[in-house]
Formats: C-alpha cells, sequence, structure tokens
C-alpha cells in the first residue's frame, strides 16, 4: 500500500473505531443523483447563501451598525464635512478605504440578487414539476418558509448602510406598520425605538440580519437538505425511470466533483458582476435623510411587488367612530404577500384534496402533463409580474415614453385580466402540446422520405420515435378517480355535500389531460390507426378503464 | 482578392457584413447627427443696439409666430415680457426652442442658432421688459464651492424630479424631468433662476448665487465621476441591478448548469 | 494468555508483565485482521466483489486531451489566485479612480480563478470521468407495519408509565405552569420602545417659529420669495440637525400668483387663506400616504407628485388628493411674518401629519 492509501486507511478506521462511519459514509458515497440543469437551481441558493455568509463575515468586521451621526472625513471627497450616521460612513469606509472592500459588499448584494432569484426559478421548477407531492410536501413547506426569510434578510440587509434609497424603503415599512389597525402605532413605536427614525432601528435590524435569520436560514436549509438526501431526489421521466427508483450517476466521484464545479461557476459568476457591474452606489444616493427623495425609487427587485402593490392601489379607507381603517396601505402591503405565500403554502394539500392522489411520486410530472397547475401557475407568475412591473413603474413612463398614470391605469385592470388571460393562453398550449405528444406517439417522427405508393398517392415515411423519446412521451402519471358512485345516482361519500360536489368539479377541471393513446403503442409504419378526428381533452374521470388500471404510479402507463 | 472569395463563402461572411453595415451607419449618423448644446452665450457688460435689433430680426423670424409679435404672447405660447435673458439663452441653447412638435413638453433637441445669435435675441427680449440676467462665468464656476451643502440642496429640492444621480425622472401627463447629463454649467444655474417648463422657479434670493454655485459643483463631480464599481447600469437603482441580476446571472448560470449537466455523446 | 502475548490495550510496562485472564475486548480487531478500505491483501482468500464504477475514462485519447485542458484551467487559476493576492497588496485605495482600478483588478482575478476552476472541474467530470449511469431503488418511505405497531406501543407504555394521561391535575397544572413562561420573554420586549401617546398627533411648529431653507439654514423673508412658480423645502429653524422632528415637520412652501389659490368654502374643501400670506402657502412634505417626502412640484399644472408611488396633490386647492393612494390632502400649515419680515409658523398643523394610523379617526 503507498503512503496515501495507508493515511487514508488509517484515517477511516480512527473514524469508524469512534463513529461506525464505514456504512453510512459507502451509502452517501454511493448515492445516486439523477441529471438534468434544472435540478442546479436549488443549488445557486445554496451557494450563493454561503458566499452570503463569508463575504458577510467580511463586511462585519468593519461596519458600524450605529445611528450616531458624524461629520464624513473619509476618502470619498463629494461627502467630506457630510453629517451622516456612523452605519453609512462606516460603509463608505469599507467601499473607498479597505482594500478590497467595494469588491466584498458588490459580491455581498449580487449573491443576495441571485440567492432570492435562484429560489424563485428553484420554487418554480418543483411547482411546475409537481415534485412538491407526496413526500415532499414537508420540504415545500420549508422552502416557502425560507423564501419569506430570504427577502426580508434581503431587505434588512440592503437597508443597514442607512442611505437615502434604502432609508426611504424604511421608511414605507413605518408607513406600512402605522397603517395597521389597532396595534399599528405600537408596532411602529417598538420596532423603531420610538418616533422615525430614532437611533435604534439600524442596530435592531444589524442583530437580525447577521445572527436570527441567518440561523433560522442555516437550520432549515440543513433540515432542507437532509430532507432530499433522505427521500432521494426526483428524476425527471425517461426511459427506466420509475417510481422505485433513481436513476444517475454517484455523489463520489460525479456529483461532488460537478457540485464543486458548480459553486465554482457561482461564485465564479457573482465575482463577474461584482467586477464589471456597480450595485448600490450608497455613495451617489447620499445618506438619509427624511427631508430627501429621489425619482426612480425602488427597493430590491425581490420587494418590487410590494412596491407595485402600494402604487396600484386606490385610496380606500374608512374613518369611523374616531378610528381608521386604512385599506389604502395595509391591504396592498399583507394582502397579496399573504395570498401569494399562503396559497403556496397550502397548494400541495389542495391538489391532493382535489386529485384524491395519496400515492408516492418521485417522477417529475412534464408541465404540459399537468394543463391546469402549470395554468394556474402562469397565471401566479402573471400576477406577480404585473406588481412587479408596476412597482418600477415610474421608471418604465420614463424610459418608454407612457404617461405616469397610464401605467397604473393600465395595471390596476392588467392585475384582473391578465392571469386570466394566463391561465387561458398557457393551459391551451399545454392541451396543444400533449397532442403533439400524442400525435408523435401514434404517427411516429417523420423522416423526409418521401414515397410513392402503387396507386399513385404520396406518403412520408414515418418511424417510431427511439426508446428514450418514448418513456419520456408515455411519463405520465394518470391520476385516480374520485371515488366511483355507490349506487346507480347515489355520489359516493367524499362527493357529497356542497364540499364534496366542489371537489368533484375542481377535479374535473384540475385533472383535463390530452388522454395517451389507447394501448400506447406506435404503429411500426407510422400509418396511425385511422382514429377519428383531433384527440379530445378528457378528465380522469372520464378515461377509458385501462389507463386506470395501473395505480402503482410507475408513470410508463402499459 | 482571392482570399474575399474563398471568405465569402464561409457561413461566418454574412454576419461579418452585417456588422460592417451597422458599424458603419453608426459612425456615419454619429458623425452628422446635431452636436451637443453649444455653451451659451458669454455675456458682455453691455449690449449694443444692433446686437438688440439683430434679435428682433431673428426673433420675428423664428419666435413670433407662436409668442406673438411683441412678445406678448398667444394661445399657443406665453408671454416673454419679463422672462429675462436667462430664460431665453436656457430655452434656445439647449435646442428646446424654437418648438417645433407641441407635446407635454419641450425636449432638449440640436440647435438652431450660434451662440452670437442666441445671444442677440436674449438681449432683445430682455429690452422688452427685464427679468433674470445670464449668469456670468465666475457665477457659475465651482471652484471652491460648498460641496456638502450642494449635495445637501440638490437632494432635498432636485432629486425629486431629477433622480439622485440627475438621470431624470417621470412627471404627469406624460411629461419628464429631464436628465442633466448634457446641461452646462450656464444651463444648470438658467434652469433653476427661471423655471422653465414645469420647473418650479429657485430665485436668486431664495437660493442664492453661490448656493446655486454649490449644486451646479456636485452635479459636475457626481457626472465626472468614473464609477469603480463597473458599469454604472444608468445609475437608476435596482430596477436595472435586477434586470442584470437575472439576464446577466441567472441566465448565463443556467447555460453553465445546461453544459454540467449534458448527455454525453457516446464515442 | 502467556505473558509474551501483549494485553489488549494495555502496554505492556501498564501491564505489570503479568499475565491475566482473557477478558472481552469490544471494538478493534487485533492488527492481523484489519480490514483494508481500499483494494484487497495481496493473496486474500476472499473473492474480490464486481466493481461498480470503471478504472479510466471511456476515451482515453480524448481524456488525455482533456487533462491538458483542465491542467491548463488550474494553472490559469493558480495565476489568477496570486495575481489576487498580488493587487491587494499592489494596489491602493482612498480615492474613487484608486478603488475603481482595485475592484477591477481583484474582482477580475477572483472571477478568473473561480471560472478556471469551474471549467476545469467540469471538463473533469465530462471527459476524464467514465461515463456511468446506475440505478438505486427506492424503498418505501413508510415503515412496516410491525414497525408501527413497535413504535405505537413503546409511545403509549412510556406516557402510560409517565402518569401523564392518568392524572388530569398533573396535566393541567404542567400546561398552567407553561402559558406564563411562554408569555414572559414576550412581556420583556415592552421596553423596546415608547408608547405612542399622542405624539403622532404634533409636530414641532409653534407660533413665532421661524423657518429656514433647510441646507443653507437660513431664514426666508416673505419678500425674498416673491416670484409666481416658487418652491423651497423648509424646516423649523433650531432643529435642522434632528432627523425624528425633521421626520415629520419638513415642510414645502409655494408661492402663487394673485387669484391662483383657491379658497377653502364649506361646500368645498380648497385653500384655508388665513393659513398663507402674500399668496405663499406651506404644506407638509410628509406624503400622507406612507410618508415620503412629496416634493415633485409642477409648476405649470401646481400639482404636487410624491415620487414614491405617485399620489398627486392639487397645490392650489389645498392639497387635495387627485390621484394615487394617497388618503387625505397634505396638511397645510398655517404660516405668516414676524416683525422683520421672516416667514414663520403661526401654530402647529391642525391635523396629524403623515400616514394614516388606527387613532387618527
Amino acid at each position: 500500500m503507498s503512503t496515501t492509501e495507508k493515511l487514508l486507511e488509517g484515517t477511516g478506521r480512527w473514524f469508524d473505531d469512534r463513529l461506525r462511519t464505514a456504512r453510512p459514509v459507502r451509502t452517501f458515497l454511493r448515492k445516486i443523483f439523477p441529471d438534468h440543469w434544472s435540478f442546479l437551481l436549488g443549488e445557486i441558493a445554496l451557494y450563493s447563501f454561503i458566499i452570503l455568509l463569508l463575504t458577510g463575515t467580511f463586511l462585519t468586521l468593519f461596519f458600524q451598525p450605529s445611528m450616531t451621526d458624524i461629520a464624513y472625513h473619509g476618502s470619498y471627497t463629494p461627502l467630506d464635512g457630510v453629517h451622516m450616521s456612523e452605519a453609512y460612513a462606516s460603509t463608505l469606509n469599507i467601499s473607498f478605504d479597505v482594500r478590497g472592500g467595494l469588491l466584498m459588499r458588490q459580491i455581498h448584494h449580487w449573491a443576495a440578487i441571485l440567492f432570492v432569484a435562484a429560489i424563485v426559478c428553484h420554487l418554480l421548477r418543483v411547482f411546475f414539476t409537481g415534485a412538491f407531492r407526496k413526500p415532499r410536501e414537508l420540504n415545500w413547506l420549508i422552502g416557502v418558509v425560507m423564501f419569506t426569510l430570504a427577502f426580508t434578510e434581503g431587505l434588512f440587509g440592503y437597508s443597514l448602510p442607512d442611505d437615502l434609497l434604502s432609508g426611504t424603503g424604511l421608511r414605507i415599512l413605518e408607513g406600512v406598520l402605522l397603517s395597521i389597525p389597532v396595534v399599528g402605532t405600537y408596532l411602529s413605536f417598538f420596532l423603531f425605538g420610538g418616533q422615525f427614525p430614532g437611533h435604534d432601528i439600524i442596530p435592531r435590524l444589524y442583530i437580525i440580519h447577521v445572527l436570527l435569520i441567518p440561523a433560522l436560514l442555516l437550520a432549515l436549509i440543513s433540515a432542507h437538505l437532509f430532507l432530499m438526501f433522505h427521500q432521494k431526489h426526483t428524476q425527471m421521466p425517461g426511459k427506466g425511470h420509475t417510481d422505485t427508483n433513481v436513476v444517475g450517476q454517484p455523489m463520489y466521484p460525479y456529483f461532488m466533483a460537478k457540485t464543486g464545479a458548480w459553486f465554482f461557476f457561482i461564485f465564479g459568476v457573482t465575482a463577474l458582476l461584482s467586477t464589471f457591474a456597480q450595485i448600490n452606489p450608497i455613495w451617489i444616493y447620499g445618506p438619509y435623510n427624511p427631508s430627501g427623495i429621489s425619482a426612480g425609487s425602488q427597493p430590491d427587485w425581490y420587494m418590487g411587488f410590494l412596491e407595485g402593490a402600494l402604487r396600484m392601489w386606490p385610496s380606500w379607507h374608512w374613518d369611523v367612530g374616531g378610528y381608521t381603517f386604512a385599506f389604502n396601505v395595509f391591504v396592498p402591503a399583507l394582502v397579496p404577500l399573504g395570498l401569494i405565500m399562503t396559497g403556496l403554502a397550502v397548494w400541495p394539500f389542495l391538489e391532493q384534496w382535489i386529485t384524491g392522489d395519496r400515492r408516492e411520486h418521485h417522477v417529475n410530472d412534464r408541465p404540459r402533463n399537468a394543463p391546469t397547475r402549470t395554468a394556474l401557475g402562469m397565471a401566479g407568475v402573471t400576477v406577480y409580474g404585473i406588481m412587479w412591473l408596476e412597482g418600477a413603474n415610474d421608471i418604465v413612463a420614463r424610459f418608454l415614453n407612457i404617461s405616469l398614470y397610464l401605467t397604473t391605469e393600465i395595471a390596476r385592470y392588467a392585475i384582473f385580466i391578465g392571469p386570466v388571460v394566463a391561465y387561458w393562453v398557457t393551459k391551451r398550449i399545454c392541451l396543444g402540446l400533449q397532442r403533439k405528444d400524442v400525435h408523435l406517439l401514434e404517427h411516429g417522427v417523420e423522416t423526409g422520405i418521401i414515397r410513392q405508393l402503387p396507386n399513385g398517392e404520396y406518403i412520408e415515411v414515418t418511424r417510431p420515435v427511439d426508446e428514450e423519446k418514448q418513456a419520456v412521451l408515455e411519463a405520465r402519471s394518470e391520476l385516480p378517480q374520485i371515488e366511483a358512485p355507490v349506487g346507480d345516482d347515489v355520489p359516493a361519500p367524499s362527493a357529497r355535500g356542497g364540499l364534496g360536489k366542489l371537489r368533484v368539479s375542481l377535479n374535473r377541471v384540475l385533472t383535463e389531460s390530452i388522454p395517451l393513446p389507447h394501448g400506447n403503442g406506435h404503429q411500426p409504419n407510422g400509418h396511425g390507426n385511422g382514429h377519428a378526428g383531433e384527440p379530445t381533452a378528457v378528465t380522469a374521470g372520464e378515461a377509458g378503464p385501462e389507463s386506470l388500471e395501473q395505480a402503482d404510479g410507475d408513470g410508463s402507463g402499459d | 482578392m482571392s482570399w474575399i472569395t474563398a471568405l465569402r463563402r464561409r457561413p461566418v461572411a454574412g454576419y461579418a457584413v452585417v456588422l460592417l453595415g451597422l458599424v458603419t451607419v453608426g459612425m456615419g449618423y454619429g458623425a452628422l447627427a446635431g452636436p451637443g448644446s453649444p455653451a451659451s452665450a458669454a455675456i458682455p457688460g453691455t449690449v449694443s443696439p444692433q446686437t438688440i435689433a439683430q434679435g428682433k430680426e431673428l426673433f420675428q423670424t423664428s419666435c413670433s409666430s407662436c409668442h406673438g409679435v411683441d412678445a406678448q404672447g398667444t394661445a399657443q405660447a406665453p408671454s416673454l415680457i419679463g422672462v429675462g435673458a436667462a430664460a431665453v439663452d436656457f430655452q434656445v441653447s439647449t435646442g428646446r426652442m424654437p418648438g417645433k412638435d407641441v407635446g407635454p413638453e419641450m425636449d432638449r433637441k440640436p440647435v438652431t442658432f450660434t451662440p452670437q445669435q442666441i445671444h442677440a435675441l436674449a438681449a432683445y427680449v430682455a429690452s422688452l421688459g427685464g427679468g433674470p440676467a445670464i449668469p456670468s462665468a465666475a457665477e457659475v464656476t465651482p471652484t471652491g464651492a460648498n460641496t456638502a451643502l450642494g449635495q445637501s440642496l440638490f437632494i432635498t429640492d432636485c432629486a425629486q424630479c431629477h433622480n439622485f444621480d440627475g438621470a431624470g425622472g417621470a412627471l404627469t401627463y406624460g411629461k419628464f424631468a429631464p436628465a442633466l447629463t448634457a446641461s452646462t454649467n450656464t444651463q444648470i444655474f438658467e434652469a433653476m433662476l427661471t423655471g422653465p417648463e414645469a420647473m418650479p422657479v429657485f430665485s436668486n434670493t431664495t437660493i442664492t448665487p453661490a448656493q446655486k454655485r454649490d449644486i451646479i459643483d456636485y452635479i459636475t463631480r457626481l457626472r465626472a465621476e468614473p464609477n469603480p464599481g463597473g458599469f454604472s447600469l444608468g445609475r437608476i437603482g435596482p430596477v436595472t441591478e435586477g434586470i442584470v441580476g437575472f439576464i446577466g446571472g441567472i441566465g448565463v448560470l443556467v447555460f453553465l448548469a445546461m453544459w454540467i449537466t449534458m448527455k454525453r455523446r457516446e464515442s | 494468555m502467556s505473558e509474551s502475548q501483549p494485553s489488549h490495550g494495555l502496554a505492556p510496562e501498564e501491564d505489570g508483565g503479568r499475565s491475566r485472564a482473557p477478558h472481552r475486548v469490544i471494538g478493534t480487531p487485533p492488527p492481523a485482521q484489519a480490514r483494508t478500505l481500499l483494494g484487497e491483501a495481496p493473496g486474500s482468500a476472499e473473492p474480490e466483489a464486481p466493481r461498480e464504477l470503471p478504472a479510466g475514462p471511456d476515451n482515453p485519447a480524448k481524456a488525455s486531451t482533456a487533462e491538458k485542458v483542465i491542467a491548463a484551467c488550474f494553472l490559469l487559476s493558480m495565476l489568477a489566485s496570486i495575481g489576487f493576492i498580488a493587487a491587494y497588496v499592489g494596489l491602493e485605495v482612498h480615492s474613487v479612480d484608486a478603488t475603481l482600478r482595485s475592484n477591477l483588478a481583484l474582482g477580475l482575478s477572483m472571477s478568473v480563478a473561480f471560472l478556471a476552476m469551474g471549467v476545469g472541474a467540469t471538463i473533469w467530470v465530462r471527459s476524464i470521468m467514465p461515463n456511468v449511469e446506475q440505478v438505486e431503488e427506492r424503498h418505501p418511505l413508510a415503515a412496516s407495519h410491525e414497525e408501527r405497531e413497535a413504535f405505537a406501543k413503546t409511545f403509549k407504555e412510556g406516557a402510560e408509565a409517565s402518569g401523564f394521561v392518568k392524572r388530569p391535575l398533573l396535566r393541567r397544572t404542567l400546561i398552567a405552569a407553561s402559558v406564563p413562561l411562554a408569555v414572559a420573554p414576550l412581556v420583556v420586549l415592552r421596553d423596546m420602545g415608547p408608547l405612542p401617546g399622542t405624539s403622532l398627533r404634533h409636530t414641532v411648529w409653534r407660533r413665532g417659529m421661524r423657518m429656514v431653507v433647510y441646507g443653507p439654514n437660513t431664514p426666508l423673508r416673505a419678500a425674498d420669495f416673491s416670484i409666481p412658480g416658487q418652491m423651497i423645502t423648509v424646516a423649523p429653524e433650531g432643529f435642522t440637525e434632528n432627523q425624528d422632528v425633521l421626520a415629520k415637520a419638513v415642510t414645502i412652501i409655494i408661492k402663487f400668483a394673485p387669484g391662483q389659490l383657491v379658497p377653502n368654502t364649506p361646500s368645498k374643501p380648497g385653500t384655508i387663506m388665513n393659513w398663507t400670506v402674500d399668496d405663499i402657502v406651506a404644506y407638509s412634505k410628509i406624503c400622507t400616504h406612507v410618508g415620503c417626502p412629496v416634493a415633485l412640484y409642477e409648476q405649470t399644472t401646481h400639482h404636487i407628485l410624491c415620487p414614491c408611488h405617485q399620489s398627486t396633490f392639487d397645490a392650489t386647492n389645498g392639497a387635495q388628493v387627485l390621484f394615487g393612494p394617497a388618503p387625505r390632502p397634505l396638511p397645510q400649515l398655517p404660516i405668516g411674518v414676524d416683525s422683520n419680515g421672516f416667514l414663520i409658523a403661526t401654530s402647529d398643523f391642525h391635523e396629524p401629519v403623515g400616514p394614516a394610523f388606527w387613532e387618527l379617526g
């Protein structure tokens, strides 16, 4: 044995003697990870978080979380002599008087932007592929909580330098708190330690930002990763991919190398952005002052949807009995946020209730194969997107030369019309794609070879799709029918009553889908079997019995 | 020349031709497009009657159709009696006047007159009813200015329309506060003094000439300042940062993710 | 056990050299039977387990080219990291230009260092490591019926043994004890801030308090603010460094031509003319929506626009709301002039400034 081998063996034995590591570590090293680019989105968030921890620690060595007023005499001469908080002055110090300080600030901020962006992309991927279904509902909930923590963390983080832009954001936060009925003024005074701005908010946000939320996030990320390991990752549909296996490459050495490469890429792209794209130039904004404001003030992108909600809401309020219900503020600030987060959180359970599907799912759905879910998701994305655009409406008005009020008026209507249109369009697209898949299965792939039949007719020769593609096309998790009627006309127990009837009709909508061809075969010569007309969408309740025989959900439909 | 013929058949040749065409047109346009607004006319201590007469002639040709024969105003344009030389110098040296398309506001556009002609026009209008004078060079040169005070005043009274970087901002009904990138020191002074169009007036008794100079100092410093963090992304803040983050960050990473996880060809 | 054989776990010195009775050793097997983690001992009698992973690349020729490319990437990364350290040591900051150079050098070297590593590692996986596809079986996540039963039994027995179930007095008093214990940590947060009281209803403006132009902080004569179309931000004299005061008291004043202001009438709210002086009107600069400074004054339309959420107020008409989410007009500050002609407040605002709150009424 070589020296290295002896060293490794010795180390391995040392740990095994104490922890019995041989078997669990071996299992870990052999763990299979399926390959798909969209599975790397969550890792962007993970590694961005690590980058945030590293650069954040650097920043804490120099940042002063204090609102004490001082006159600046550092290297940034345009602000020489200007009165500002120590927090702002220390941020200027980091930017211009600490080597690498500006780079670290920029990496920290870009990593935060990517962190939340990756969470959103990862969330959408999990949603559209149905990866939140049993047994992963708990992981989904953890993810939703982390999403909320992530953008809160970002909001508090960019408020720490106490510059004009982020201070305006804190002012808006104060206004939102004040508007809350009954307890609003108390909440505001307790958070700010009195009237706005006071002297306490920056130190308080600091401790929440560097200790409390990162600790929560670390714990939740660990739980999230552990669950993912324990339950094994989902996989995309493919040949040989079933609900009872995982196909891919082992952790050691493949996945370790790939995830290592990915970490370097993420850090590298973040560093590249931080070299060439200036972010949060607080020296241009100037220190916070409650008498100053800039045109085109926006929060960071992930708070944009709340900003847009505040802009588009009309001025509804109700003064009664010496009290004011400030609907114009607390409704847009809290209701869309609450609806989105609650909607996300309950969706796996709602879908389970509607479909009655209680099986484990480990093969992802292709989004087109869940047309209603995908359409609802796009409707949600549209609502979020319209709010987000409205948050930048003065920039949009300025640079696209649209009248300012018109942008808000459009948003007020678009917020209702947009999701309806998006739902309808997405659903039609999904059903259309399903029809295309069925066509491929039934008729095969065109080869471009034209042949003349003896009777003079020209046909294009088709060949059947290859096995890998066929497995993907046929991958469907056929949904169970909600319990069949008991007697002639007596509905099943779960389909009775107001709630039951609602469930049945929601089921009909949610499970609408183009069925796979009967027999699921493809004709060898690709001529088709002369079925009449286009396949029409059916729901789980109407699909033929043969497609529902298999309840093991292996997705192949055979 | 056979190497051109040989290269002509390459697939990349098409792209090269398009690129060459774009560059040629772009450079040609840049050469032909009007220059930025010239420095406005330096004003000597006194104005001669010949200058006023020249100004009157220019006014009759180019301005009276909207502003009236005696600058008394018409339905289309306000009276210019008492607006002062400063207002004329500002409007004409930024090209806003003579106004062409009447929209929610007049934008900066290529200048029609030479500095000497602008000087004459301004003198003529000033002779009609007085008004704020064009600032002297000393008044707009920011040497020894109090930059800190300029910053404070700019943020308090200018940034809400013009943005903390002077990038401009949206106003109501299709108007907008313009960017300050092309404004000369004199034009900034004059704009504050005369309150063109929707902009409020900041008279010399409210914001003194020295304080105006401080503001000009701050604006010009900010404008000349390099961006230490990289490309400025327009200096308009989180909106462009978010766009770049998604497209330049997530977008690039998605392509890299596809590379890492691509199925390998069996070799 | 003979004296010549060492006792397990004891060095010969400690043993005292005496033979000891064999004792049970748990754990470390004697060295002769050592397990190996890597490879098999030569001449071992155990049959070799089949390989799970191939030993070498699929295409050795391609792999050896790739190896050179990867090595180049890693070397590039090494140089870039050294460059990073050199740039840190060699480039100073302390000015905007120097910071630009430093940021560019440090950032570029760091980016190259990381990206080159990433490229190298990716090519390594794709070209050096053999292409494998392995299948791992999933087991149902749910435990077997027996295991669940066993769990239920253990849990139930423990509950019974603890006496928790059968003794309601214990249970209830335990819960009763936990409630205030859980509430106490919330109670100690009370001193995080004072109670709001009526502080939101007042600002520092008082009768006779002079207005100063915010920035230079000099008082302003009405006669110096006489051109219609003027606007400026003012603050109460003596409080210009106090941000808590400014956050409520900062005010804008606007000068109008005679006849432009629309007076307040019982039937239609407007500008309260008693509170103006020489057609100069003062409004709170704190938007009644969520508190941004509202200062975007358009001379031509007399609109005051808040840049945050576009609430728009009519300055001639008592700052009535024309558009946007603000629920009420900007409060008007009663102003006058003192004996020297300086603009002063003649009282505090007659209503709370800023965003609406529950007790506003």
